[in-house]
């Protein structure tokens, strides 16, 4: 087991807490916009409009959630997780037929 | 992260903001000069003389040089003279995919009386700086957009934080601390921001939207499917162009456009159509759309459109076909500005400005904050600090310098230079970089003052310039009522005596604040307790 000092630990987690922010926000404002697409009652193309127009706010907001948090688990594995949800959603709804 | 969420959220401000403020500087402010694009344009070729000609006559040059040139075109587009934001008769054709291989597209800018092209001298114009803020240089466009997507999304971030970690936002608005040396700066960070806050949310925000469909295919791919098939029945829905005919492949002639032109303005009243865009001209199937100047903040404009053949009017075209999509239009309209008439234009100029600086300061703040216990170091200043330091410099002042660089290359360039816009464009950037090195030769506090003389030299001598060089000197444009040359000329000025401002209140900060470590040392010297008395003693201090 490698042990880090308190300064590399220190960077680490900013670099996690950086990458999560830029790409996990990325992957949850998309799964985010497709999601709201699937659930508004609106024209498909409406919807997805809507889901687009939206999506750079949620990214916003994710990327703030990430350091908001003392625990990098809690931020940053939460927004993994949260993405990985939304995915797994759009997928069931995929094989399950549901149509905009 | 921090212990609480505001501390996190200034974290994120701060080394976000860092990060990305000097890309985010260039954008602002060549975004910002994009608001004058046209009269840039214009002072960049200023051997061109307004256009008089008439609408029908604008038409007739357009169609002959079009049917020479772009005989069976998918496309042809005319832009007749009216106004600022077409101030000259403009053509594009399109023609048509042959095989899977895309069809040659060309403009030109025509005289509409004679239909000779445009002559003048070869030049970026304001076009080219217009486009640096969405598209960089010197890399590939697509990459470009996402650097700058990249780099909105961290602004847009800093502005959402900017505003958490400000408790009294509205109190402070109103406080200025002058000469209080980083405490200043602070407020004048704050004062920038605040004072323009919607501007600089709108602009972002509505910054990302206009390339969402290239940042987020994702949702329609996740939505429509992925392939090319999938995205243009998208976009066909998107845009309602559903009603467009396919080719029939039967050559017929084309209609008159100048009676279509005469019902358009009819409909809309005079000088109302922005350009003409007209499908497979030739083809039996034709369609001919007017477009309508917009006057409000909806980017889709109204449509008129026209069968080809026989020029009766078939549809119009409205403006909102779904709330979503009006969204959509609005934000990209009010981001561009295009309905904007002088006041307005300058308002959002201004605003821009208020952007460019409050992104300035902020990056100052960062090194300020620092200093004092960077300069005590035992090794000197780190690596890390120099170099963001010396990056503020090249940045700050050398990129006005550089844009500065840009007209003066207009100028003295040889007319017959080869590839000579490029080289307005290189001139500009090797002077950028000639900016970013200077903090070697220079200390930086010195490099501070010395570039704010240099910009305010090279901005007020370009209207001297101007004036040995064409005809178009700045007395004469005053009387001859041109006010584009003389508002482009008078704007330079106004640069120029701004940096020379910021040049004066630099040497005077830098010599004040020499003048006190020079006095705290003396003082140290000859009255080692002095400093023990007077904290001994409070009432003195007060």
């Amino acid at each position: 087991m490698i042990t880090l000092s308190p300064d590399a630990r220190y960077r680490w987690q900013i670099a996690a807490r950086a990458l999560t922010a830029i790409f996990g926000g990325f992957a949850l404002a998309n799964a985010s916009g497709i999601l709201l697409a699937y659930l508004l009652p609106l024209p498909k193309n409406e919807a997805v409009t809507v889901g687009m127009l939206l999506s750079f706010a949620i990214y916003a907001g994710a990327a703030m959630w990430v350091f908001a948090h003392r625990s990098l688990i809690k931020s940053a594995g939460g927004i993994w997780l949260l993405a990985a949800i939304f995915f797994a959603l759009i997928a069931l709804f995929k094989f399950a037929g549901v149509t905009l | 992260m921090k212990s609480g969420f505001r501390q996190s959220m200034s974290w994120v401000h701060t080394w976000g903001g860092l990060t990305v403020g000097w890309v985010l500087y260039f954008v602002f402010l060549t975004g910002t000069l994009g608001y004058f694009d046209t009269e840039i344009d214009r002072w960049m070729k200023p051997e061109l003389k307004p256009e008089t000609a008439s609408v029908q006559q604008s038409l007739a040059t357009a169609e002959k040089r079009l049917r020479e040139k772009a005989e069976g075109a998918e496309r042809w587009l005319i832009s007749t003279p009216a106004g600022r934001d077409n101030p000259y008769l403009r053509i594009f054709w399109q023609m048509p995919e042959k095989d899977g291989v895309p069809g040659a597209r060309g403009n030109e800018l025509l005289d509409a009386t004679t239909g000779e092209l445009l002559s003048g001298r070869a030049t970026g114009g304001g076009q080219t700086l217009y486009r640096m803020h969405y598209s960089l240089h010197y890399i590939p466009t697509n990459i470009a957009y996402w650097i700058v997507g990249l780099c909105s999304m961290f602004m847009l971030v800093a502005i959402i934080t900017g505003v958490v970690i400000h408790k009294k936002i509205f109190k402070e608005m109103f406080t200025f601390r002058r000469q209080k040396g980083q405490r200043s700066w602070l407020d004048m960070h704050n004062l920038l921001s605040v004072s323009a806050l919607p501007f600089h949310f709108m602009i972002t925000y509505s910054g990302l939207i206009f390339f969402v469909l290239t940042y987020m295919s994702l949702i329609v791919a996740g939505t429509y499917g992925f392939g090319k098939d999938s995205q243009q029945q998208f976009s066909n829905e998107f845009f309602s162009e559903m009603h467009k005919p396919k080719p029939s492949g039967n050559k017929t002639e084309l209609a008159d456009l100048g009676s279509m032109f005469a019902i358009a303005e009819s409909e809309w009243g005079q000088g109302e159509v922005r350009f003409l865009d007209i499908d497979y001209p030739g083809d039996s199937n034709a369609r001919v759309n007017f477009i309508r100047h917009s006057d409000s903040p909806l980017r889709s404009s109204p449509e008129l459109v026209f069968d080809g053949t026989t020029g009766k009017l078939l549809t119009e075209v409205p403006v909102i076909t779904s709330t979503p999509r009006a969204v959509y239009s609005v934000f990209l309209g009010l981001h561009e500005g295009l309905f904007a008439n002088t006041g307005l234009r300058w308002l959002y100029f201004f605003s821009g400005l208020l952007g460019t600086a409050m992104i300035a300061t902020g990056m100052i703040l960062w090194s300020l904050k620092r200093r004092p216990a960077q300069l005590k170091k035992a090794g000197g200043p780190d690596f890390g600090y120099r170099f963001v330091e010396s990056l503020n410099l090249g940045t700050v002042i050398g990129l006005p310098i550089t844009i500065a660089a840009y007209f003066w290359a207009n100028r003295l360039l040889p007319v017959d230079l080869p590839s000579r816009a490029q080289w307005e464009v290189h001139t500009m950037f090797i002077v950028w970089l000639i900016c970013l090195l200077y903090p070697l030769l220079r200390p930086v506090t010195k490099g501070w003052i010395d570039l704010s003389w240099i910009a305010a030299g090279v901005f007020c001598l370009l209207p001297v310039l101007n004036g040995i060089t064409t005809d178009r000197h700045l007395l004469n444009s005053v009387q001859q009522g041109d006010w584009i040359f003389a508002g482009v000329d008078l704007t330079f000025l106004a640069a120029g005596v701004f940096f020379g401002v910021v040049a004066i209140k630099l040497r005077a900060q830098s010599t004040s604040s020499e003048a006190e470590i020079a006095a705290t040392k003396n003082s140290a010297k000859s009255k080692p307790a002095a400093g023990n008395v007077s904290n001994n003693t409070p009432s003195e201090a007060c």
